[in-house]
């Protein structure tokens, strides 16, 4: 099958989801990423590799992590970057996506970052710009936000290097989350042996369990002896219907907690993608705790941002 | 000792690497004063500059020389043509750039553009108070107003021929010259 994201020599192309892409291609980009981690902490925090190439942000969606990490990894590159938050602009006034995009090709841009509420909205433009322009999917609806799952990995395997040897749990709104299915696929491609998901039934997806994760209902079974907790935000701006019983209720039964924290390995590490509901899904004594990596995770998405840029420009 | 790995096609009597390691060592000692770094460009001036820290261990203590790495793929000037090559290993210069002598070490010395894309990267790192080039084998074809203070050996060779330095299973380094149809790469 014609796969969007690679070229015929199978370098990557587009970055729309973690699904389908090799587990070689997904190496890659995380051995480039480590490479641009130091970049950060030098005198000149940039490399000349995207010099002369514009960058297009184009935000369908509110976003401010995404959007920033984003804007700052291809300023690292040397890009010029326009960011368009397009759901106050052309929309509003009846433009169509691809007109937007059009008019921005126009305008000589060679990459676009998207996010949109829409599932597919980064294939729908990546099937309709022409080869010189690449597409990287900053989030699509319900289905996938590759970058956070190539951050969160990375995150993971800076702390915990062997990944074939890992026990991963992912906790909450599993139902709404782009993350938490890029986590998935990003996981299992790399050989992560025991992926689980804790989420009451109502924020699960039908037959979850054929993504090749161990479903649990109730959280402290499911964190017993894991070795990395990867949180999930809460929603409640996707939910229309009654989910749950209340934010409260949630938080006593799915909330992270240092006694729950607890029945993990020891040595557990915490994520979270952010914008966190503290009191929510997480208690703030574990997001400010010593086994939390959130911080961390916010500085390697600009490495790993840089990376997919990196390898999709050059090489015409 | 290290025959084996030879594939000679053109330039018969390619040069014992280990013993112009030992030549490199030599001419490299006078320049090792206190306030000096040695970097060592990947991959083969990593395995030199590696070796150099064992040969020239006397003179680095007594001058507390440091020492660091460049990997100049981000920094390469035919990015734009072939994009980012499969492999690359970051940077390690775990010191102050800003008024260090600096020191680069490169295996063979061929167009200047690793020289270039080395030197651009450590100004990104700060203000070095000299930048030293130093190469095992000079084999002649720049295309840089860029040349190395001190080599071990000068090689002519052909745009054809493509010289390499090999590290081997036991540490030892080699040299290998592989004959192409088409001129190489012109950014070794």
């Amino acid at each position: 099958m014609n796969n969007p994201q690679l070229d015929a020599d199978g370098r990557l192309r587009h970055l729309l989801s973690i699904e389908g892409l090799p587990k070689k291609i997904l190496n890659q980009i995380l051995d480039t990423a480590e490479s641009f981690v130091g970049v950060a902490e030098r005198e000149v925090k940039k490399v000349p590799l995207l010099r002369g190439k514009t960058v297009c942000n184009l935000f369908f969606e509110n976003s401010t992590r995404t959007r920033t990490t984003f804007e700052i990894a291809a300023k690292r590159l040397s890009a010029d970057v326009i960011s368009l938050n397009v759901n106050t602009s052309s929309q509003s006034k009846g433009e169509t996506i691809l007109d937007t995009v059009d008019n921005l090709i126009a305008m000589h841009a060679d990459m676009f970052v998207v996010r949109h509420s829409q599932s597919g909205a980064a294939h729908f433009i990546a099937r309709h710009v022409p080869n010189h322009i690449h597409v990287i999917n900053a989030g699509d609806g319900r289905h996938s936000h590759p970058t956070q799952g190539l951050l969160d990995v990375f995150t993971v395997r800076k702390y915990k290097p062997d990944l074939h040897n890992l026990r991963v749990a992912i906790v909450g709104d599993v139902l709404h989350s782009r993350v938490a299915r890029s986590e998935i696929h990003a996981l299992t491609t790399l050989g992560v042996p025991e992926v689980r998901v804790i989420a009451p039934k109502t924020l699960l997806p039908a037959q979850v369990e054929k993504l090749g994760v161990h479903v649990f209902h109730d959280m402290k079974a499911g964190l017993k002896d894991v070795d990395v907790v990867m949180m999930l935000r809460l929603q409640n701006e996707r939910m229309n219907g009654a989910m749950l019983p209340s934010a409260q209720e949630y938080f006593k039964t799915y909330g992270l907690t240092q006694e729950k924290l607890s029945l993990a390995k020891p040595d557990a590490i915490v994520l979270h993608p952010g914008p966190m509901n503290r009191g929510v899904e997480i208690d703030s004594s574990v997001a400010d705790g010593v086994q939390s990596v959130i911080l961390p995770q916010v500085t390697y998405g600009i490495a790993v941002r840089m990376a997919v840029m990196a390898m999709l420009s050059g090489g015409s | 000792m290290t025959s084996e790995n030879i594939k000679q096609s053109g330039a018969d009597n390619l040069p014992n690497a280990e013993e112009l390691l030992n030549i490199l060592a030599q001419k490299l000692e006078p320049l090792l004063r206190p306030n000096t770094a040695l970097v060592g460009i990947q991959s083969g001036g990593v395995w030199l500059m590696n070796r150099l820290l064992t040969l020239l261990k006397s003179s680095i203590d007594k001058n507390a020389v440091e020492h660091g790495t460049l990997d100049v793929s981000f920094y390469r000037d035919d990015y734009a043509k072939r994009g980012l090559k499969p492999e690359n290993r970051p940077s390690q210069i775990p010191f102050e750039v800003e008024n260090k002598h600096i020191i680069l070490i490169d295996d063979v010395f061929y167009t200047g553009r690793t020289t270039r894309a080395a030197v651009n990267e450590l100004f990104d790192y700060g203000r070095p108070a000299s930048v030293t080039l130093v190469a095992l084998v000079n084999r002649g074809g720049r295309e840089l107003p860029i040349a190395p203070q001190i080599v071990a050996a000068d090689i002519p060779l052909h745009a054809t021929q493509n010289l390499q330095l090999i590290q081997n299973a036991n540490g030892n380094l080699s040299l290998e010259l592989i004959s192409t149809k088409v001129a190489q790469d012109t950014n070794e």
